[in-house]
């Protein structure tokens, strides 16, 4: 069996499966931290993500269009965080309670409209999904060549917005801000930065990357649209900012290592060992927490976070 | 650039006189008719008749002597989980993880409920239900104990945990709690002595429900006149006041989280000993993430708690009759539950609140 799992179809084939489950934690997680950042939790995330999911598989269905389907799973997350940020920012309600109404409302809503449009059929309808894309040359390197560079158009994008979110929260003006009003609201304020608007903005901003990452579940790595199709994955990327200490590297090596797991978890059961696939299906979650006992002593969370901003009470 | 934030936002929010006690009981029932009132878009949207729609989700519920008992047994496992996470957000322990909660509590009572034979019913329920309560409790300890000791956030831990739960389940339902020759993820039958008794005829209202009242006395009890209780919400209001106040509060928030999931645990246990008799992976449709809704709707007071389970399994017993008679799809209980989260978090607001529009 050792023979078995350290050949190199194996290890190529599991580092391909861990960048495709990344994927949509990576954009999630990305969202998040920009969320975060400004000083807002959201925990939106994993209605907005189903709602992503969802309507892009709908809108990819009878387009024809998977991209017009992407742009439509951002566009629904940006409604929904403009939605968070009227609870959470503009009346100062409670982050948690907010969001965890928008997600009971997204995931009964995402539910609600599938029914409408395709009622309740035997089989689930599908979607003709995107393909990996080959990237030439690159990809023809031993083993991280067909893992890394032969993969979908959306695990590129996610990996180029590492690095772009990055330099966007540390080294420009707009960055500056979001890091401002999520450290220091009132400093924000007296210097003259928006801080309603620009807690609004970076949910809008990070809601698109949100439902982006939903609708990568239903229009790459799955063709169709169940219930369960997020499966805490929401959740999970609230779990990769606190492990990757608010940083959009950190965290994606979070997202990464979750996708590791995960792509490891569906690759022992393809072996046929005798145990329940389900105990498989819980590592990645229990090592997420696992992971948050080693780093949530030592975590420096933007001050501000949590804390509703109103003006007369400075 | 002092006043640009209001002229963008065109409003701010002051806080206002408190309100009367008439307001803050009727504040609830204006945010459940202004909910109803907006949940007429996504019933015209799916092509339901308004008066009709509306007609048969009160009639589904109420109308007739089944229906009307039925809602009781769904408000049972609201109760329960809207209880226990209402105790445990009024300590700012943020237990999303009732789903978790339940499933543990519904786990132990079918290992007990199949293993235990020969056993007498008056003997066996106690258990069950101590024991069910305990698992849900013990479940709930993990992460209160993760964020007192090693301050891993309480809210991310009890949602992964839920998800932890429902894989263990899955293990036990496909190994040594599997039904002997089932190839379904499913428990054998529990014994009869392990059944909730079934209290009126022809329903299946059982013991579960009158529990679920007496827990609520019993939670309203320990709010206000024990000190436990007022520990619970001191750590609540002002964590680090409490603890300079000579609380420790430590251990407050273990027995919170311990008492807030055992209720859940108690969900779990109704479920199993008076309706499903068998475990399978669906035993709860939500109730855990329901009882959040519930909680914040009714202001985590247990009363409150109660209403708003009462409503919410309206809301559930009457959708299906509604879906049936129109078409609008079952999901429209939960769009409705979402609705009315924001509406009475708005409410509420508007109770210590107002809102000063900003004329240029």
């Amino acid at each position: 069996m050792i023979g078995e799992v350290l050949n190199t179809v194996f290890i190529t084939g599991l580092i391909g499966a861990a960048m495709r489950m990344a994927t949509p934690i990576i954009f999630a997680t990305l969202g998040e931290i920009i969320n975060e950042r400004a000083g807002v939790l959201n925990l939106g995330i994993e209605g907005i993500m189903l709602m992503g999911a969802m309507t892009g598989f709908l809108v990819s269905i009878n387009t024809g269009l998977l991209w017009i389907g992407v742009c439509a799973a951002a566009l629904v997350g940006m409604i929904l965080s403009l939605l968070m940020a009227f609870l959470a920012v503009y009346l100062g309600l409670s982050q948690h309670v907010s969001g965890l109404g928008i997600t009971l409302f997204s995931t009964g809503l995402a539910m609600f409209i599938y029914r409408i449009h395709f009622g309740s059929p035997l089989v689930p309808p599908t979607v003709e999904p995107f393909t990996q894309v080959e990237i030439p040359l690159l990809s023809k390197i031993p083993i991280i060549g067909p893992s890394l560079f032969d993969q979908y158009v959306l695990t590129y994008v996610a990996l180029l917005l590492i690095p772009i979110i990055s330099i966007i929260l540390y080294k420009t003006h707009i960055g500056l801000k979001i890091r401002t009003v999520g450290e220091n609201p009132l400093t924000a304020d007296t210097v003259g930065v928006n801080v309603y608007l620009t807690r609004t903005l970076s949910l809008v901003a990070g809601g698109a990357l949100i439902g982006i990452g939903g609708s990568f579940l239903t229009l790459a790595h799955q063709n169709m649209f169940l219930i369960d199709v997020i499966g805490g994955r929401g959740w999970v990327s609230i779990a990769m900012v606190i492990f990757g200490n608010w940083d959009p590297l950190k965290g994606a090596l979070g997202a990464f290592i979750f996708g590791f797991l995960d792509g490891l978890q569906l690759r022992l059961q393809g072996l046929g060992i005798k145990i329940p696939f389900h105990i498989f299906l819980m590592v990645p979650y229990l090592m997420t927490i696992i992971a948050l006992v080693g780093v949530s002593r030592k975590a420096t969370v933007p001050a501000s976070l949590l804390k509703p901003y109103r003006r007369e009470e400075k | 650039m002092d006043e640009r934030g209001e002229e963008m936002t065109g409003f701010r929010i002051v806080k206002r006189k408190p309100l009367p006690g008439w307001a803050r009981l009727v504040i609830p029932v204006i945010a459940i008719i202004f909910t109803l009132m907006l949940s007429a878009i996504p019933i015209l949207v799916a092509g339901g008749k308004l008066w009709k729609s509306y007609y048969f989700l009160f009639y589904g519920a109420l109308g007739t002597r089944y229906n009307f008992l039925e809602t009781f047994v769904k408000a049972s496992p609201l109760i329960f989980t809207g209880l226990g996470v209402a105790f445990a957000f009024r300590a700012k322990f943020w237990n999303i993880g009732a789903e978790g909660q339940l499933l543990a509590g519904a786990l132990t009572a079918t290992w007990i409920g199949i293993a235990f034979t020969g056993i007498p019913k008056i003997l066996l329920l106690p258990v069950i239900i101590t024991c069910g309560f305990l698992a849900g409790g013990v479940w709930a300890s993990i992460p209160a104990t993760l964020k007192t000791k090693l301050k891993v956030d309480d809210v991310v831990s009890t949602l992964l945990l839920n998800y932890v739960m429902i894989h263990i389940m899955g293990s036990l339902l496909f190994g040594p709690l599997q039904q002997p020759g089932s190839t379904w993820p499913r428990s054998s039958e529990i014994v009869e002595a392990a059944k909730y008794p079934m209290l009126l005829a022809r329903s299946r209202f059982h013991l579960g429900i009158p529990l679920a009242f007496f827990a609520v006395a019993v939670i309203w009890f320990i709010n206000e006149k024990i000190v436990f209780g007022y520990q619970s919400k001191a750590v609540g209001v002002n964590i680090k006041a409490a603890h300079f106040g000579g609380i420790n509060t430590t251990s407050v928030i273990l027995r919170t989280a311990i008492i807030s999931g055992g209720l859940a645990g108690l969900a779990g246990v109704g479920e199993l000993c008076a309706i499903q008799y068998r475990l399978i992976m669906d035993i709860s449709p939500g109730y855990g993430y329901s009882g959040i809704v519930i909680a914040m709707l009714g202001n985590l007071h247990p009363l409150g708690v109660l209403f708003s389970s009462l409503f919410f399994s309206v809301i559930i017993v009457g959708a299906q009759t509604m879906s049936r008679m129109t078409g609008v799809p079952y999901y429209i209980a939960e769009v409705i539950q979402g609705l009315a989260l924001m509406v009475m978090l708005v409410f509420l607001l508007l109770t210590e609140y107002q809102i000063k529009v900003i004329r240029k």
